[in-house]
């Protein structure tokens, strides 16, 4: 498995025991350059989360269009849900960088956030 | 006509206009930044996904994130800004260079400056550029207007599309588009390796079980208003294999085929371009053929992370300083270097021997427990270990001062590059697709 939290794309290898309730213990990552690629090879296969990015629109002189993403990566089964409740709303200025858009997406207490700022 | 005089011009306000910018002016010096766009950030601010300033501010940020960051730098700073200007002509004949841009707000301006910092980035390689025949619908678009019209404009390009070539830009639509509802067909690339960072082919292709064909190309576009679908036919050693060639229909294609340094106002005043970068050939200051003009970031050669770019252009803005004290090495005073084997490019072109040298440079092949090796006048000065080389992964090293300690013996003191590896280009193929 090639790992996604930066640019290197360390090559991991990961193994676990073949049992029925798995927990980060029980699956060894190798390969990694960083913690960060440990959590990952774990999650990748527990629970595979991703940071989601889109656009959302906005009523502003400035732009039509204002960036979000999800402040945490986003367990994959709720990205479908979370796109369309962003597709749905407008927003008005204005908006600062960092901005909660949507607190606590499905329960998971990951934000969506706004990732520029709109004065006006 | 409006004229000004500032110490220093650089033309473009995307991240290497902006780390240039603050370089020059926290030295003291006067700056005008002119900018096509209405705001700074350039691409940036298209670039809404994540994975930009791990190197240079220790976080993940997206685009927007990244040029707000910069902007707000900036801020603190007295620059003058030129929005909405376009960039004509730079004249080198007198004494001070004549920079020529033109904008709605202040009509047509003469800048004299005693440098400028070339600071445009590139463009996109286009439908032109890799001859595939067919009609000429609507719906073919390069990657990186898809992703503007996605992201700024809010529309939705198309439906159903294919995506040529498998460049960062492309990967990234690839995902862009299914997250907008439209459906991703596959991605087409000519090369036996995909083009872009690996993560991108995790993250973009296979999170949602998008194909890509690796060495594959389109052989025909259908389609009379709209694109109806694509001709897709595989390569073999070469070789069209069109009995294997296989239909896909689509109403949008995306061109992801590659950046070029955007050269044109530098070329027409005699600015020397390397014809393996696109951008201009540079000594050790990153200085062009014609003195005083500078060039970083992807007007230079196209980097693949923004915090390169933004590293290289605060390099830049020093040296700018270092010349306008009359401080900088002269070319007299420096060294050639070369790309040796395996390597397609290395930047900058020349280096001195009184102080670090950093480089970049880009390998021509894919291989893994490969060696840079580095010669000055054919006699090796360092062997560097590298895990892993694949052409869309840039490569950097310093050369450093105690390095060139004991050269001197002979005129030239080239510098070479080297990358050493034994697989042969079958095997590279076959390494990709282990990992």
């Amino acid at each position: 498995m090639i790992c996604i939290s930066c640019p290197i794309g360390c090559r991991l290898t990961v193994s676990w025991e073949d049992k029925e309730e798995l927990s980060d213990e029980d699956i060894a990552v190798q390969g990694n350059k960083c913690v960060r690629g440990k959590e990952y090879g774990q999650e990748e296969i527990l629970a595979p989360k991703r940071v989601v990015t889109a656009t959302c629109a906005i009523r502003s002189e400035m732009t039509l269009r204002v960036p979000v993403k999800t402040n945490r990566p986003l367990i994959k089964r709720h990205i479908n849900g979370l796109l369309e409740e962003v597709y749905q709303m407008n927003l008005e200025p204005p908006i600062g960088i960092g901005d909660v858009i949507i607190s606590n997406i499905a329960g998971t207490e990951v934000d969506l956030v706004a990732t520029r700022s709109i004065p006006h | 006509m409006k004229s000004k005089d500032f110490d220093v011009c650089i033309i473009g306000g995307g991240s290497a206009g902006m780390a240039a910018a603050v370089e020059v002016v926290r030295e003291g010096y006067s700056v005008a930044l002119i900018e096509r766009d209405g705001n700074l950030g350039g691409i940036l601010n298209q670039c809404i996904h994540n994975g930009f300033g791990l190197h240079r501010f220790n976080e993940e940020l997206t685009g927007p994130e990244y040029a707000e960051r910069y902007s707000n730098i900036l801020k603190k700073e007295s620059i003058e800004y030129f929005f909405g200007m376009t960039v004509t002509e730079i004249d080198i004949s007198g004494d001070v260079k004549r920079v020529y841009g033109f904008s709605a707000v202040y009509g047509m301006v003469e800048f004299s400056v005693k440098a400028v910092i070339l600071a445009m980035g590139c463009r996109e390689r286009n439908r032109g550029n890799i001859g595939t025949p067919g009609t000429r619908p609507s719906g073919i678009y390069t990657a990186g207007l898809a992703q503007r019209l996605v992201n700024i404009d809010g529309y939705i390009p198309g439906k159903t599309c294919v995506i040529v070539g498998s460049g960062d830009i492309g990967l990234i639509m690839a995902r862009r588009m299914t997250w907008i509802g439209a459906e991703v067909k596959g991605v087409v690339e000519i090369q036996p390796y995909p083009a872009g960072l690996t993560r991108n082919i995790v993250q973009c292709l296979n999170d949602f079980s998008i194909p890509l064909y690796l060495s594959h190309v389109i052989s025909q576009i259908h389609g009379r208003d709209r694109v109806t679908g694509v001709d897709v036919t595989p390569l073999e050693n070469g070789m069209e294999m069109n009995e294997k060639t296989f239909h896909i229909p689509c109403d949008t294609l995306l061109l992801s085929v590659g950046l070029i340094p955007d050269n044109e106002v530098p070329k027409k005043c005699g600015v020397d371009l390397n014809p393996e970068t696109g951008g201009p050939y540079v000594d050790a200051n990153l200085m062009t053929s014609v003195d005083g003009i500078f060039a970083c970031g992807n007007v230079l050669h196209v980097h693949d992370l923004v915090d390169f770019v933004s590293e290289e252009a605060s390099r830049c803005g020093r040296y700018v300083s270092e010349f306008l004290r009359k401080e900088h090495q002269s070319k007299a005073d420096q060294y050639p270097v070369r790309a040796g084997s395996n390597i397609k490019y290395v930047v900058p072109n020349n280096y001195t021997p009184e102080r670090e040298n950093k480089f970049f440079l880009r390998s021509m092949v894919v291989g893994n427990n490969v060696e840079l090796l580095l010669k000055i006048n054919g006699e090796e000065i360092r062997r560097k270990k590298v895990k892993h080389v694949q052409p869309s992964e840039m490569i950097s090293f310093t050369l450093k001062e105690k390095d060139v300690i004991n050269m001197g013996k002979y005129k030239e003191n080239t510098l070479e590059a080297h990358i050493v590896v034994q697989k042969s280009k079958e095997e590279g193929k076959k390494l990709w697709k282990e990992r």
